[in-house]
């Protein structure tokens, strides 16, 4: 079991679901992965493919429409996988909690790991965020 | 028997040349990662990626497609992989094989892992690796005959020979073949239809990952994923190592000599990853006219320089 996992911690592949974001947390999680932050050095990369993702980030708030999609996301996921919610819309609803569309959050509909609140959230707290899922996992 | 076993499962075969294979890809990715001023990931890396994905990762099926196909091409595409790297390997390690010919079958082996992920992904039903595949058919179809150009132009230049092991001993007897003018353009050539074969980013239309979302490997996950990882680094390591038997005087394991073994297969390993970090994907269009135009036409000027001796 402790080799396992080693190797799995040493080497999570990310997919990135986007609900109905304003693009400000989409664009601080490719932050983390630009030359200045390098989380390849962790062996974290982004796949494409839901198949080979370890992390699923969630990030926007999640409406009536994103709903249905984030759960056959979650269900085409191959286990053992690790959900982070990123953002105070992924981890609350921020300030859509009051909106008509609004489906709850994200820990409403999928089991989730780690939490990472901030609107936008700084790279060096995503960064943090998953250097802790990595040491509790 | 089982000295055949051993060649296949240990030494040349699928535990050396996965081995090797994983730290060249160490190799490619940490000087990608230097090429773009980061620091790049630890050497144990492809062996962490490897081991998740054999031992923890679950391996799903796709509900539309033909699951036993599915499973099966990525064992084939081990297979295929580990048996021409034997074949390259042991003439390399000065070990004959005593079988004349063996260049036309490593050239049909090399082909078996593109047929196995073409077979997949049509098998796996998503209409993404079906893309995949197709483009992966057009890719083979216009570097097979360049390969086999820059093959048949080996052989005349080492007067007729098919096998790799009496290709290597005319060129330690005589000069390696890159130092002459249709080295140089057959090596061109060769490195640019590896860049092909192994789909690094000019060439990597099929498994175009911003695109298509890894096309034809979209729907594999787990062990079956692994395989196709470890088809990868066997064949990361397996190319260069032709080429380097081909062109550059093969390998010689004694004294100083076994650093000029490794900087080789590292200045080629060098050469693809710095063409894969310098230049953006193609369209399949420019990649077939490149290949069918451009790459034959050098190949056959590489061919006439040979017929007259340069």
């Amino acid at each position: 079991m402790g080799f396992k996992n080693y190797c799995f911690k040493k080497s999570l592949w990310v997919f990135h679901f986007g609900g109905a974001s304003c693009n400000n947390c989409d664009i601080e999680i490719l932050d983390c992965l630009t030359p200045r932050h390098d989380l390849e050095r962790f062996g974290i990369l982004l796949v494409g493919s839901i198949r080979h993702a370890d992390v699923l980030l969630v990030n926007g708030s999640i409406n009536t429409r994103d709903k249905e999609r984030l759960i056959e996301v979650y269900n085409q996921a191959p286990k053992p996988i690790l959900v982070v919610a990123i953002g105070a819309c992924g981890c609350t609803g921020g300030y859509f909690t009051e909106s008509y569309t609004f489906a709850g959050p994200v820990d409403k509909i999928i089991p989730v790991n780690a939490y990472v609140p901030g609107c936008p959230p700084k790279p060096e707290a995503i960064i943090a965020g998953i250097i802790k899922l990595v040491q509790n996992s | 028997m089982a000295v055949n076993l051993f060649y296949f499962l240990v030494f040349p075969g699928l535990l050396f040349a996965a081995v090797t294979g994983a730290f060249l890809s160490w190799f490619d990715r940490k000087i990608t990662a230097r090429v773009q001023f980061r620091n790049g990931p630890p050497i144990l890396q492809p062996f962490y990626d490897f081991f998740k994905l054999l031992l923890v990762k679950e391996t799903i099926l796709p509900k539309h497609g033909s699951p036993l196909i599915f499973l099966v091409a990525p064992i084939f595409a081990v297979f295929g992989a580990t048996m021409a790297g034997v074949f390259i390997l042991l003439p390399l390690l000065n070990i004959t094989t005593g079988f004349r010919g063996d260049l036309i079958v490593i050239f049909y082996l090399l082909t078996i892992p593109s047929f196995s992920y073409i077979i997949g992904a049509l098998a796996s039903g998503n209409p993404l690796a079906a893309v995949g595949g197709s483009r992966e058919m057009k890719l083979i179809l216009s570097y097979e005959l360049t390969f086999l150009l820059f093959i048949a132009g080996i052989i005349m230049k080492c007067g007729q020979h098919f096998d790799l092991y009496s290709i290597i001993q005319a060129q330690k007897a005589g000069s390696p073949f890159i130092g002459s003018i249709s080295g140089v353009l057959l090596f061109v050539v060769g490195i640019f239809c590896i860049q092909a074969k192994l789909a690094l980013v000019p060439f990597d239309m099929p498994e175009a990952e911003a695109e298509i979302t890894e096309g034809i490997f979209i729907e594999y996950s787990g062990a079956a994923y692994a395989m196709i990882k470890l088809t990868k680094y066997i064949m990361f390591f397996i190319l260069p190592a032709f080429l380097v038997a081909l062109l550059m005087n093969g390998f010689r394991f004694e004294g100083i000599h076994i650093l000029w073994a490794l900087l080789k297969i590292f200045a080629v390993v060098l050469i693809l990853t710095l063409i894969r970090n310098t230049n953006p994907r193609v369209k399949i269009k420019q990649a077939i006219s490149f290949f069918v135009v451009w790459m034959n036409l050098i190949a056959i000027i590489a061919l006439v320089l040979i017929a007259f001796g340069y």
